[in-house]
């Protein structure tokens, strides 16, 4: 293992990070606080419990969860992709580093992020909603190990994208509706039981659910599937990345 | 300004029957053999699209062979890929930079990456050697062109590499600054890395290289010493400056190959540098028996571009 130079990659990808903190923060920020706004303050008042929680407390761990997965996503596919596309990548592939290595560190730097953001959101949500966390530790596990998962889909899809609007489609296009159908704001068990199956193929269903479970105690479907599920995606992604330094698949020629 | 070389010592580099066929079905480089001798600086020469890019490529680990082997500083560049990639630095011949990072923190990053811990004092004394130290803080899209060149080198550098790879270090970089980095590639040899470089300017292989390998069509047609190489495949020309002009070339010369200038005043023989007998003294004899009086006369040796253009262009169909 090249420790130094993991540590150069991560530190240099978070200077980045830190010299826009301000735009890196406050995007996904206001954005969720609008929809506490929205859907929690506005029209939250006018619903019910759901699960025995008031409705806008009710969002909270789905709506973290939308923003973890989308800042996972843009973060780490524009680590890898952006020096692919100024050509400083050339640094990084003939340096002594493993694929480990540099997953690690252009990783690691990514989940960070997201981690550091979950968190802000998390305690933004607390100036509109009031709500506890039963189980911190399976919330910080399962905030780690999305962050994790979906930074590592973040960079195959940085290593697999070939234009600035591919970067930007894959969130647009596949995880905003996979996570407003996932549950964010409703329960699945609000749903007629055809869609109620479907659901189930959803993979972002098992991420809340379970991110849900951490907060009140109650979820759709068990903590030990969701954390199975999460696990699962884990693994896919990890034998792509494998697969892409065996075969080199757009890094080298 | 050449140093021998002893033959027997191991070589830094050893290339072995490497290939490279691109997916594109592009034939970059047919098997090539080459031993890199330790604190030799080496020229590559070779026209565009010769494949010195790619053989560079391929020791560094950014380009996959197709076939054959690499040790570097006695490492093989696969199997033990980070005691190899430890030794070398890479000046790439595209100048690839983060343009909103700062000078400093892009030396520092390259450092990083090859294993190396922070060592402040070695930074700042490659940015100073690259006059670079003064724009240490800017940032990388502030510097000009030849700038950014230097940065390269001071990030390939920022790892105290036994190999250094320079791709074309010198294009786009001013006279002056040039001779600047020539003086700093010889103190680099002096201190005893070695220096593969590939370069368009035949006169900087002349005045640099100790050995030099010609490329061309992903063969390496010619690796010699320079001084040797000049040697053997150097023609010399001796030019005679006539008195008065003529119009053609006496027929009592027939036998010796002369060419006329334009006007009429010169004539210019040319010989083999090699060759016992150059035929001057006879050639001078014959002058005076047919009596063409000359005022002066000069020779010259032919110049590593010269050698370098004839044999590109012996390889062309
Ligand atoms: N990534 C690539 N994919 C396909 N073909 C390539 C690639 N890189 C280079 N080539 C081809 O391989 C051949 C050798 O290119 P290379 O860059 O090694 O030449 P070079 O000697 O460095 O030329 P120059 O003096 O112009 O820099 C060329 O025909 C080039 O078109
Ligand atoms: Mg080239």
């Amino acid at each position: 293992m090249n420790g130094h130079g993991i540590k150069a990659i991560y530190q240099f990808e978070m200077a980045r990070w830190f010299r826009t903190l301000g735009q890196s923060l406050f995007t996904p920020v206001l954005s969720t606080a609008l929809y506490f706004i929205v859907f929690g303050s506005a029209i939250g008042g006018r619903m019910g419990e759901v699960d025995g929680v008031s409705y806008a407390a009710f969002i909270v761990p789905g709506l973290i969860m939308l923003s973890i997965l989308t800042e996972s996503l843009s973060n780490a596919s524009f680590g890898i992709y952006f020096p692919r596309f100024t050509g400083t990548i050339y640094e990084v592939l003939s340096a002594p580093l493993s694929p480990f290595d540099i997953v690690t560190g252009y990783v690691g730097a990514a989940a960070t992020k997201s981690m550091i953001i979950g968190c802000v959101i998390l305690v933004t949500a607390r100036l509109f909603v009031d709500y506890s966390v039963q189980y911190p530790l399976v919330m910080i596990l399962f905030l780690a190990l999305t962050a994790v998962t979906f930074c590592l889909f973040g960079f195959i899809l940085g290593i697999w994208a070939d234009g600035f609007e591919k970067l930007q489609i894959v969130p647009m296009l596949v995880i905003m509706p996979l996570t407003f159908l996932g549950g964010t704001f409703y329960s699945i068990s609000m749903l007629p039981e055809f869609w109620q199956k479907v659901t189930l193929f959803n993979p972002v269903v098992y991420l809340i659910s379970g991110f849900r479970w951490s907060f009140f105690g109650t979820a759709d479907v068990a903590i030990g599937v969701s954390l199975g599920a999460i696990s699962l995606i884990l693994l896919v992604c990890l034998a792509a990345i494998w697969w892409i330094f065996k075969t080199g698949y757009r890094l080298k020629t | 300004m050449s140093r021998p070389v002893p033959p027997n010592t191991q070589p830094i580099i050893s290339i072995k029957d490497i290939s490279k066929t691109y997916k594109s079905g592009v034939k970059a480089l047919k098997p090539i053999n080459l031993d890199i001798h330790k604190g030799e600086i080496f020229a590559l020469l070779g026209p565009n699209g010769a494949g010195k890019t790619t053989l560079i490529s391929i020791i560094c680990g950014i380009v996959t062979p197709s076939s054959g082997c690499v040790t570097a500083d006695g490492h093989d560049i696969i199997r033990d890929y980070r005691a190899a990639r430890r030794a070398i630095g890479l000046v790439p011949q595209e100048l690839h930079t983060d343009a909103f990072e700062r000078v400093i923190d892009s030396v520092k990053l390259s450092r990083g990456l090859f294993g190396y811990g922070p060592n402040p004092a070695h930074i700042e004394k490659v940015l100073r050697d690259l006059s670079l130290w003064d724009k240490r803080t800017a940032k990388i899209q502030e510097l000009s062109g030849g700038m950014k060149r230097r940065l390269m080198i001071a990030k390939a550098l920022s790892h105290e590499p036994k190999i250094l790879f320079l791709d074309e270090p010198t294009a786009g970089v001013d006279v002056e600054l040039r001779q600047d980095m020539w003086e700093m590639v010889r103190k680099l040899r002096e201190s005893g890395v070695t220096i593969i470089l590939t370069t368009h300017y035949i006169e900087e292989a002349e005045e640099m290289a100790d050995r030099v390998g010609v490329i061309s069509k992903g063969e390496l047609v010619l690796v010699d010493e320079k001084a040797a190489l000049m040697r053997k495949l150097g023609k010399k020309q001796l030019t005679l400056h006539l008195r008065e002009a003529i119009s053609a070339v006496p027929e009592g010369l027939n036998g010796y190959s002369l060419e006329l200038s334009g006007d009429g005043s010169a004539l210019t023989y040319t010989f083999d540098g090699q060759a016992d007998e150059s035929g001057i003294p006879d050639l001078l004899k014959r002058l005076g028996e047919i009596g063409l009086d000359f005022k002066d006369l000069n020779t010259e040796q032919s110049s590593l571009e010269d050698i370098f253009v004839s044999l590109v262009r012996e390889q062309r169909p």
